[in-house]
């Protein structure tokens, strides 16, 4: 009975029921495929080229192509920097997996030094995984072939054909053109600061100092691009566009290599710097700084020993002592603090003193000494300069004021940077009571003021800052800015070089005190003056004058003797020169590293640079200092 | 009586239970499939054969099945399911293991995947049981057509394989629901669920994990398991209102789209179509699903509304998961683009459910005559 009346109602209700809940299927089905609309839409419509975009980049890959750098040469056309292709071994660390047995296995086909190990280890930490990173450069035809043959061992591992760049003249040009090095951390910051990271897609190098750095955004060129269309392993399919690269301009130095070895082997075992300048124009002929370093060594990263050993070495070749070395003046002022007295009415040419050997300063029991014992007897300007008479610029110095003599020789260009074109140069120092105060906070003695007369005071130069002045004083006061580089090639065409400008500055020295001054030079490289030896027998007229600079202190009463004084305590020799002197090419400052007198060591370097610049003479050893030369400045 | 002539004879014998409708909107479903195979190969001659003969293999699965008096398919739901029960257990203890899951048993002359058997099995298994107790439906009878849908889940679940588990219990949720599952049942079981959820997830594979996070943020690991939605909505997106044009879409042919054949086949079409295809497309689906709906409203018997309701409703869902996969909305599961994507397993199945719709409808109309 029961059973029944559920069956009976089942047939109607179940017809029903199925039907409605087969239209709420139906319903179910279209909400369903309403959201996958809405979604569609949203995807190909509203979001259309956001993933129209994605697509694109996607497929698209830009490939940067790196540019040569530019060659450097010096004013003759000797290449000083230059490229050249060879195969380089590099390992991609992300892909190659087992880093130390890669590279073991691959020893046993290419030759890999403990060095070339080093070297890519010290790499390795600087970089991401996904670097290509040479383990070894310079393959030989034969280990490129060896390693070709094997290559399916080796993932990660790739052959590149690449640009190096060189530097044939080593040691020689190292503190000048410097080097470049792979890109860094440090390095990628500024590029983007300076906006030009954009450039260096693809680029591993950067100049680090030296020229290389300085002329950086010359050197480097344009970076091209290359649109290739790559499927999603990476592989290109084909190339879309191409924009080609801009090779870097060459750079064409104002310097004379072959002056550059000259002056460089002249030093024979000194250590120390030479730069000479052209002072009609600034050009810097020569630049040395002794010892150098293989700037080759920097390109790739260099190996430990070898940065301890230039690093640790007691000569600091790494040092760029032409540009950076400062130290006193020593008696290569005195012909500055002679036109400032001069120029101030301190003193006039014939103006004579007695020289007993000393100087005291009034109400003062201090003696100054001469160098020379017992003194010069009776010294006027001229011979001031041509014996180098300490007491003569003790007495000057007193009379004109320090502040006198700051405001002169700055007009020389002491104390400030000479603007050469060249990065990380120094300014040097010339004392003032105002600088004593704000460095010491003490007040300026009339003993200080003594000693700048000499040139041994608080006073610093540079060698490149001393050549300047040299350059501004042989032309009479005319100063141009030193400059390294003569003109700048584009790729293609060749750009005119700079046209004769006149000087930056003029200081329009009283043509008589300019030629006592020069006189009185020239008399120093002839019997009597200080430099005699290195003078003898120029067919040009050779100006110059000696100095020293004390490495160590002497106390009052002390004796200085050269033979007793440890070697690196010795003083350093001066020497500034020009010539020929009535109408100079070429104006020079030497200085020889614990050289002691720099008649004798400073002057004989720089003429054997005169003879060849003047001569082209290649220079025989000079005569040994003459025995008749007094042995001093 | 006219004594008409063979060949007429046979194709009237031939075509008797083939519903043409029906026949003619999953012919087009087809016919897009093997264009797009031909673009998402490069031009694979070879691969698009292949496919032609899975689609023939599949036809003729189809015509037995449409030709298979209904009572026959009544008789075989219990052995049939409970064969496809012996091999999952089977699977469990003797099964083949690829890529990590344990899904295919080696019977000897091949490997087959007993869970693709349970696509249609479970629900003809639960459709039958129904059948018997129609008479007088209690709660009892709800729940142990549930245990049928449960037990072979939870095996193919745990083999792991879960787009599959997750599609037969759809299949099998369909006839629970067409056969009048309450709905205070449905709520306290939504309401269960969604209180399970933390238990699934803990019991869920690091892999599976992996796939449902990949859904809420596919960038974050954009080379590794989010690769496949990123590159498949961009290729959506980029298709744009009207495509990029037949064989030209660059993330298929540039090797950006992985599984391109199978299962994001719909991310190739899409891409060279664009929206107005993908209309066309889902007009298509819709097409098919309409006339499955008719059938089913038009069955004569309990047994037979349940399983072209749940047949019908199981194709929708195919289309849906693997659509929505592609454009990320759902997880990334195994599941090809019925009818479209390359793969003969699928073909034969979803084939075999059309020949059972066209079995239901045409059988049931000359009993009617």
């Amino acid at each position: 009975m029961m059973k029944r009346r559920v069956e009976l109602k089942n047939i109607q209700r179940e017809i029903y029921h199925f039907r409605l809940r087969l239209a709420l299927s139906l319903g179910f089905v279209l909400v369903m495929l309403l959201i996958l609309l809405a979604r569609f839409v949203y995807l190909q419509v509203v979001k259309y080229s956001h993933y129209q975009t994605l697509a694109e980049s996607n497929r698209i890959s830009v490939v940067p192509i790196v540019p040569n750098r530019g060659l450097i040469l010096d004013r003759n056309g000797v290449v000083l920097a230059h490229n050249y292709s060879g195969y380089t071994l590099e390992i991609t660390p992300g892909k190659a997996g087992d880093l130390e047995g890669t590279i073991e296995r691959l020893s046993q086909i290419v030759e890999i030094q403990p060095r070339d190990r080093k070297r890519f280890k010290k790499l390795l930490a600087e970089s991401h995984d996904f670097e290509s990173l040479p383990i070894r450069n310079r393959l030989s035809d034969e280990e490129v072939a060896r390693f070709a043959a094997q290559r399916y061992r080796f993932a990660g591992v790739e052959i590149k054909a690449r640009l190096f760049r060189e530097y044939p003249y080593r040691e020689l040009t190292s503190h000048l053109i410097g080097y470049i090095g792979r890109i860094n951390e440090s390095d990628i910051q500024q590029l983007e600061e300076d906006d030009s990271a954009a450039n260096y897609r693809g680029s591993d190098y950067i100049g680090k100092t030296g020229i290389e750095q300085s002329y950086e955004s010359k050197l480097h060129g344009t970076t091209g691009i290359e649109q290739v269309e790559v499927d999603a392993g990476g592989r290109g399919v084909r190339v879309l566009s191409r924009t080609p690269p801009v090779s870097g301009n060459n750079l064409v130095l104002t310097l004379d290599a072959t002056l550059q070895e000259v002056a460089d082997r002249a030093f024979g075992n000194y250590r120390g710097a030479l730069v000479a300048i052209d002072p009609s124009n600034g050009e810097v002929l020569a630049f040395v700084s002794r010892p150098g370093y293989d700037p080759n060594l920097f390109i790739d990263g260099i190996d430990e020993q070898s940065w301890g050993e230039l690093n640790n070495s007691p000569d600091v070749p790494l040092n760029n002592r032409a540009l950076r070395g400062q130290y006193p003046l020593g008696s290569t002022i005195k012909p500055f603090m002679a036109l400032a007295g001069l120029h101030y009415n301190k003193r006039s040419p014939g103006h004579t003193i007695g020289d007993p050997g000393y100087y005291t300063l009034p109400g003062s029991s201090h003696q100054y000494r001469d160098w020379k014992k017992g003194g010069h007897g009776s010294v006027d300007m001229f011979k001031s300069i041509v014996v180098s008479c300490d007491t003569y610029y003790y007495g000057l110095a007193t009379e004109l004021g320090i502040d006198n003599i700051h405001a002169y020789l700055s007009q020389f260009g002491f104390g400030k940077k000479t603007g050469i074109d060249l990065e990380g140069e120094v300014a040097g120092l010339l004392p003032s009571q105002e600088w004593k105060q704000r460095r010491h906070q003490q007040k300026w003695y009339a003993g200080d003021t003594v000693s700048a007369g000499i040139g041994q005071g608080y006073d610093l130069v540079t060698p490149m800052q001393l050549a300047l002045a040299t350059a501004i004083l042989a032309n009479g006061g005319a100063g141009y800015r030193p400059r390294l580089v003569r003109q700048v090639q584009r790729s293609g065409d060749s750009e005119a070089p700079a046209p004769e400008a006149g000087p930056d500055f003029d200081l329009k020295l009283n043509p008589d005190h300019f030629s006592l001054v020069k006189r009185a030079m020239v008399a120093v490289m002839q019997p009597g003056g200080t430099a005699a030896g290195a003078g003898a027998g120029t067919p040009y007229a050779f100006a110059g004058k000696t100095g020293t600079a004390q490495v160590v202190g002497i106390k009052q009463g002390e004796q200085y003797i050269e033979s007793q004084v440890q070697e690196r305590h010795r003083d350093h020799a001066w020497f500034i020169g020009f010539a020929p002197a009535d109408k100079p090419k070429i104006a020079l400052a030497v200085l020889a590293e614990n050289g002691g007198h720099g008649g004798s060591t400073a002057a004989p370097i720089a003429r054997k640079v005169l003879d060849y610049y003047l001569l082209g003479k290649v220079p025989q050893p000079l005569p040994a200092a003459a025995a008749d030369e007094e042995e001093h400045d | 009586m006219i004594k008409q002539r063979f060949w007429p004879r046979l194709r009237k014998r031939f075509t008797l239970h083939l519903d043409p409708v029906l026949l003619a909107a999953i012919g087009l479903l087809m016919l897009t499939g093997l264009a797009v195979l031909y673009s998402a190969s490069d031009g694979d001659w070879g691969r698009v054969l292949k496919q032609m003969a899975n689609m023939l293999v599949a036809f003729g699965v189809l015509w037995l099945a449409a030709n298979l008096p209904l009572h026959y398919l009544l008789r075989t739901a219990l052995p049939v399911y409970l064969f496809g029960m012996a091999l999952l257990v089977g699977v469990a203890l003797f099964g083949e293991i690829s890529h990590g899951a344990r899904r295919w048993l080696n019977i000897g002359v091949a490997t087959i995947q007993p869970s693709e058997l349970m696509k249609i099995a479970v629900p003809l298994m639960m459709a039958w049981y129904f059948e018997k107790h129609e008479a007088a439906l209690t709660l009892k009878n709800y729940f142990v057509a549930a245990l049928l849908l449960l037990l072979p889940v939870l095996l193919i679940a745990r083999q792991p394989d879960l787009g599959t588990a997750l599609l037969i219990s759809a299949s099998g949720f369909y006839v629970l629901f067409l056969a009048g599952l309450s709905w205070r049942v449905m709520g306290v079981l939504l309401v269960a669920g969604l209180g399970s959820l933390p238990v699934l997830w803990s019991m869920l594979h690091d892999y599976q994990r992996h796939r449902i996070l990949m859904l809420l943020d596919p960038t974050q690991d954009a080379l590794g398991k989010g690769y496949h939605t990123i590159q498949g909505t961009i290729a959506v997106g980029s298709g744009g209102v009207l495509g990029k044009g037949y064989l030209n879409g660059t993330q298929t042919h540039l090797d950006f789209l992985p599984e391109r054949t199978t299962d994001f086949i719909f991310a190739v079409y899409s891409e060279e179509f664009g929206l107005l295809g993908n209309l066309i497309l889902l007009g298509m689906y819709l097409f098919v699903i309409a006339r499955g709906f008719i059938i089913t409203a038009d069955a004569s018997t309990y047994f037979t509304r349940l399983m072209a309701g749940s047949i019908t409703l199981t194709f929708f869902t195919y289309a849906f998961v693997n659509m929505g996969m592609v454009i990320g909305i759902l997880p990334v599961v195994g599941v090809p683009l019925p009818l479209v994507s390359y793969g003969g397993t699928s073909m034969v199945t979803l084939l075999l459910g059309f020949g059972m719709l066209m079995s239901i409808h045409t059988h049931k109309k000359l009993v009617q005559t």
